[in-house]
């Protein structure tokens, strides 16, 4: 039998392709249909927002944040702001931090239930991301009435949060949260005993915890791997250390594991939200949700037309904006996606010297290479899609 | 925080000739130190029983023009078991390159590129140093402070070329930067004329 020459082909996964989820280009160096490299090219939604944070005062930075996870924005703001009250050594009141929480696992719902879904439709099946973005709607409803906006909300603020909810708005929030866990059985009564789901996803993009921890991964992507390791729980922010919730955990590391702890993580957050609920209509029915301090939290307008010293902190904080004492901060929150810094220098003056933003996302894109080695075409997509990649973050 | 000051203790006694300096402050531990120690340290970090940093959560780079070296470059570690955060910083400049993590931290890979695309800091030992954010074919390294922020070129679609072309930067309006930064207290305004009531002339 003569010998054949085989070569490798290359291929171009994307940039426009409904699996990539926005703008990766994947160029693939395929042996058949195995996959022997993978080379992502990214930044085809490279923005420079680190660059122009830098050109802005403190306050002007804060909607950046919502439009790299635009998924689940007001996480990131929370990273921001909780690196700004590190250097200024800013308190939350506790009614701010409630809703600070509340929304926080709003977003994660919203981001988990992007991804579960829409996992599944990269593996074939399309009725989960139409249950599924209906609920994000009802979410983003949520979104709108606190803060204006269906995404970029711009919402949390340096100090606390931008305005108060108004009672009905957490009654209505309150509401949902019974009707939401029917929503969340539907959908994996579709899938996780599915046997083209399990097909595609068991035992693909098995990563050890070890590597897991070597290629920087955070969030479900190591607690897929078997660590019991959250921020909300081993490194507490706000009030999460008096939430209770549990943290799932995988056992194989592979992109069904994923998949199990994402839609576990999602009643987990109804958990913390009924919690949240609770307290801001009873105990914390009122208070401030914003810091005191008049030098950093602009005064609201109803002050703002009796006291004078309302009226030049407005104007100031609304043309200067606020300084921030020479130093530097590492913040982070567990965003829905993995661990989300923000690493803030500051000079002293009223712009941030130089705001690095440590996405989850761009972490674990990165690994792409080592965990498709040895797949099929076909897992590409599949471990894509349990990876949770979102370009508005990884391109910055 | 006391955990911490502890920890910096334990780690001066066992590595104290990696590094130049340790500070703590608002509850985070920063070192100093150096390109040639950089991997050594961080394989220390790494490997030592009582520290396992096993994560490499980020490296970036921080741009001071106005220092002989005029780059930072800081990494920040996490040790899940310590449940601690430490941050490394050296100083280099455009020329001497820093000893690459990545034979320490694969993760180091695409955080170097990334430091390399937008500040033009070289990575020694570093297996594929390309630029990773910008445009194909993209010049300049964008994060640096003396690159203006709207950039030199822009694209646009040429209908007749029927092709994407690049042109230099044109605006409609100079770029407006709004300097607020008037000192809000403890002002100390100099105004013209002042010099005369101290009887300093110049």
């Amino acid at each position: 039998m003569p010998e054949h020459s085989v070569q490798n082909f290359h291929i171009n996964f994307g940039p426009q392709h409904p699996a990539a989820h926005g703008v990766l280009r994947l160029v693939l160096e395929l042996d058949g249909e195995l996959v022997e490299r993978v080379d992502p090219h990214i930044g085809l939604l490279h923005r420079g927002t680190e660059k122009l944070i830098e050109a802005k005062t403190y306050l002007q930075a804060l909607p950046y944040f919502d439009r790299l996870d635009y998924v689940a924005p007001m996480c990131q703001e929370h990273g921001y702001c909780l690196a700004i009250e590190k250097l200024l050594q800013l308190q939350v009141p506790i009614r701010g931090q409630l809703i600070r929480v509340l929304y926080s696992e709003i977003s994660r719902i919203l981001s988990h239930l992007l991804n579960v879904t829409t996992q599944a439709m990269d593996v074939g099946a399309l009725t989960p991301p139409l249950w599924g973005f209906e609920e994000r709607e009802n979410l983003m409803v949520f979104y709108e009435r606190a803060s204006g906006s269906r995404m970029h909300a711009a919402y949390f603020r340096p100090g606390g949060v931008h305005q108060d909810l108004p009672p009905e708005l957490v009654e209505d929030i309150g509401r949902w949260c019974d009707t939401f866990p029917k929503t969340l059985d539907d959908i994996a009564d579709l899938l996780t005993g599915n046997r083209i789901f399990k097909q595609r996803n068991v035992d693909i993009g098995v990563i050890s915890l070890d590597d897991a921890w070597a290629w920087g991964f955070s969030g479900v992507l190591v607690r897929g791997s078997g660590a019991a390791w959250d921020l909300r729980r081993s490194q507490p922010y706000e009030c999460y250390s008096d939430m209770e919730f549990d943290i799932p955990i995988g056992k194989n590391g592979d992109c069904y594991d994923r998949y199990l702890i994402r839609m576990i993580e999602m009643r987990e957050s109804v958990r913390i939200m009924k919690q949240c609920i609770e307290r801001l209509l009873s105990t914390e029915r009122t208070g401030p949700v914003s810091s005191a301090d008049g030098k950093i939290v602009p005064p609201k307008r109803a002050e703002m037309k009796r006291s004078m010293e309302a009226l030049i902190h407005h104007f100031k904080l609304y043309t200067e904006g606020f300084h921030v004492p020479k130093g530097e901060a590492y913040a982070a929150v567990e965003a829905p996606k993995g661990e989300f810094g923000v690493y803030l220098v500051a000079d002293g003056t009223n712009s941030p010297y130089r705001c690095k933003i440590r996405a989850p996302g761009f972490t674990h894109l990165q690994a792409m290479d080592y965990m498709c080695r040895g797949h099929q075409l076909a897992d590409v997509s599949a471990i894509l899609g349990s990876l949770d990649i979102v370009f508005g973050e990884v391109d910055r | 925080m006391d955990s911490l000051s502890e920890f910096a203790k334990q780690l001066e006694a066992s590595c104290s000739h990696l590094y130049l300096s340790a500070s703590v402050s608002l509850g985070e531990l920063s070192i100093v130190t150096s390109r040639e120690h950089i991997v050594p340290l961080l394989f220390h970090l790494r490997d030592d029983v009582q520290f396992n940093f096993v994560c490499l959560l980020d490296v970036c780079g921080v741009d001071w023009p106005e220092r002989l070296e005029r780059f930072d470059v800081v990494y920040h570690l996490l040790s899940p078991s310590l449940n601690q955060r430490i941050r490394l910083k050296l100083s280099t400049d455009e020329q001497t390159p820093v000893p690459s993590a990545c034979a320490v931290y694969p993760a180091a890979d695409w955080y170097e590129r990334e430091a390399w695309d937008m500040y033009g800091i070289l990575f020694e030992g570093h297996p594929d140093l390309r630029r990773l954010l910008t445009d194909y074919g993209f010049e300049g390294h964008p994060l640096r402070k003396d690159f203006p922020l709207t950039g030199y070129v822009e694209v646009r679609y040429d209908d007749n070329q029927k092709r994407v072309v690049y042109e230099p930067v044109e605006l409609r309006q100079e770029y407006r930067h709004f300097d607020f930064l008037s000192p809000w207290e403890g002002t100390e305004y100099v105004l013209p004329g002042d010099e005369k009531t101290t009887g300093k002339t110049e």
